[in-house]
């Protein structure tokens, strides 16, 4: 096989290589969140060049939430919603946000995210695991916001979570992955889909997820807030997939010193 | 009669029901979920469930979110 017939054939396996989510498949890799688009014609364009499939949205008091027209834009992209918990701060309110999710948006899937102060918004492991334990036990399929905490990670996917969501850092900060080995010997350790959501900055954090082993990425302000969010969210798309390849690929390993590629035999005496 | 809706001290009739109540505040939205004193309201249930006074309720609907 050539070259050039090569590089499509490998397109065609990356198209094949949908990942499962308590059963429904997706084949991108990429979860996309709403939050902090500018308006609803960037949001199809970052939508549609996200190739994205799953798309997060938030519940709030009606006065102050968004245009009906939102959910006609993600409805006219295909995508299915999932609906998230932010702001909750406890296991109760997190509990009950997801079963009112349930009714407006006809759907078991949320994302849970119970968060611990709003300074860090990181999340409160604790009210975490138990609101996880009541939505499972309620039907629910849930999709875990929690720390790159290792221990944590497999008692959530222990608890039946459909999938464990571990931070590369906090939400909206931009500052990638702190702590990749803990990304990694979370994937490690649990059997369901391990998805990076939040701290993603730039295509290379998004890449770094995948070559770690994550199922694939979950990030909103990255393309939301960046200069250009469709063309941010087509980088995301495509680094998504190179680190999804390279992973597969198999990357060399790392060496203290140098070693040629090129061959030193038959080197001339100059 | 007086409750409670979205933090706001709301007068109703007395025969209100929760039906009535998202009718008047839905704002255009058709997906909408509502809590009333803590608990999920199924829509299902809206239009029997009337509202008595001192009736706390979140009206809710779909907004962008990570």
């Amino acid at each position: 096989m050539s070259t050039s017939e090569l590089a499509p054939a490998l397109a065609r396996e990356e198209a094949a290589d949908p990942f499962t989510i308590a059963g429904e498949t997706f084949t991108s890799r990429l979860l996309l969140g709403t939050g902090g688009v500018p308006s609803l014609e960037t949001l199809e364009a970052a939508v549609r060049a996200s190739g994205t499939q799953l798309v997060t949205v938030a519940l709030r008091r009606v006065e102050a939430s968004s245009s009906a027209s939102m959910l006609e834009v993600l409805d006219r992209c295909g995508v299915r919603l999932l609906p998230n918990t932010a702001g909750c701060r406890t296991a109760r309110e997190a509990v009950l946000t997801a079963r009112l999710a349930r009714e407006a948006f006809g759907t078991s899937w949320v994302k849970l995210e119970v968060i611990g102060d709003e300074h860090t918004l990181l999340p409160d492991a604790v009210e975490l695991l138990d609101a996880a334990e009541q939505l499972v036990a309620d039907g629910s399929t849930v999709l875990a916001y929690t720390t790159d905490d290792p221990i944590l990670g497999r008692r959530l996917a222990d608890a039946g979570c459909a999938a464990v969501m571990p931070l590369g850092s906090p939400i909206g900060s931009g500052l990638g992955i702190r702590n990749p080995h803990n990304i990694a010997l979370l994937r490690e350790g649990v059997d369901v889909p391990v998805v990076l959501d939040a701290g993603i900055g730039t295509a290379s954090d998004a890449a770094l997820a995948m070559e770690l082993g994550c199922d694939a990425v979950l990030l909103a302000s990255a393309v939301t807030r960046a200069r250009d969010p469709e063309r941010m969210a087509l980088a995301m798309r495509q680094a998504v997939e190179g680190g999804r390849l390279a992973k597969l690929a198999g990357r060399i390993p790392r060496r203290w010193h140098a070693e040629a590629s090129t061959s030193f035999e038959g080197l001339p005496e100059l | 009669m007086q409750i409670t809706v979205n933090g706001e001290d709301t007068a109703l009739a007395e025969d209100a029901t929760v039906a009535d109540l998202v009718a008047a505040r839905s704002g255009g939205h058709d997906r909408v979920a509502v809590a009333l004193n803590g608990d999920v309201v199924p829509r299902s249930s809206w239009p029997d469930t009337r509202l008595s006074p001192g009736d706390t309720l979140e009206v809710l609907a779909p907004t962008a979110g990570g």
